[in-house]
């Protein structure tokens, strides 16, 4: 089965990402398709490469960009979401006048209409949120 | 790009105090270009999002819920807002916004978008869905 993910709060303070994360990882080991997660509302600060949790806790980001790199996964972030809450990518960062960028590997920015999109081109949407 | 799908936006939050009712209107805006068959379901707080008469000024939020009455340009005719939602929380019908939309069938007379609906239907048109984006 095709199954597009949807993950729409922020990392550490709720568990949606740690769950979409598990969800992700158990589905391509049963054999399903995962094209694609988008993030959404705070979901998009789990892209942010800057984050630096304590040495013995699971670290949220680094674990979607080791499942992109080896399973092909395509993270995609909004951009509306994401220029609201300081993540941006070096393009976006150049063209916004900021000093840095902060998109983790594996990650890109991109508009709703890919979220969409996902749900049009998959047999499943699964929601992690609220 | 495959069948058209039948697409529902549930919104469940009231419209300020989180940003999840702006930002699924953003999705909703979006999704419109992908010709796809479009819902919105209004229940819990999420009723309070089409009420006439709101004024953000003191919070410093844009008032968004002129946008909803757009949304019939953009080809969204069906809104169900759920009775017993409004019920609970002291509202009718008489308390929401006028949003209508052009039926291209009926020589594009305007049409109320806004259908109030008991929470047993409300459960049918979810069922019927093929995609429920949840707000």
């Amino acid at each position: 089965m095709k199954i597009g993910v949807l993950v729409s709060e922020g990392p550490y303070t709720h568990e949606a990402a740690d769950s979409a994360y598990k969800f992700v990882t158990a589905a391509l080991a049963a054999g399903h398709e995962v094209p694609r997660v988008f993030f959404y509302h705070d979901g998009v600060n789990v892209a942010t490469r800057l984050s630096v949790p304590p040495q013995d806790e699971r670290h949220i980001q680094r674990n979607w960009t080791t499942l992109a790199k080896e399973h092909g996964v395509d993270l995609v972030v909004c951009i509306a979401a994401a220029q609201r809450r300081g993540i941006l990518d070096e393009n976006e960062a150049k063209r916004q006048g900021k000093d840095t960028d902060n998109l983790a590997e594996g990650f890109r920015i991109s508009g709703l209409g890919q979220l969409i999109e996902m749900a049009i081109q998959t047999d499943r949407l699964v929601t992690f949120g609220d | 790009m495959s069948d058209v799908k039948k697409f529902l936006y549930v919104n469940r939050k009231a419209p300020y105090g989180t940003i999840y009712a702006l930002e699924s209107l953003e999705v909703v805006l979006i999704g419109a270009a992908f010709e796809q068959d479009v819902a919105l379901a209004f229940l819990d707080d999420g009723v309070f999002q089409l009420t006439k008469g709101q004024n953000t000024e003191e919070i410093g939020m844009k008032n968004f819920s002129p946008t909803f009455r757009a949304l019939g340009d953009y080809d969204v005719q069906k809104l169900y807002v759920e009775r017993e939602s409004l019920e609970e929380r002291g509202l009718s019908e008489d308390d929401l916004i006028e949003v209508v939309y052009e039926d291209e069938d009926d020589d594009w007379a305007e049409k109320p978008a806004i259908r109030v609906i008991s929470r047993a239907e409300m459960s049918d048109v979810m069922a019927e869905a093929d995609v429920i984006l949840s707000f």
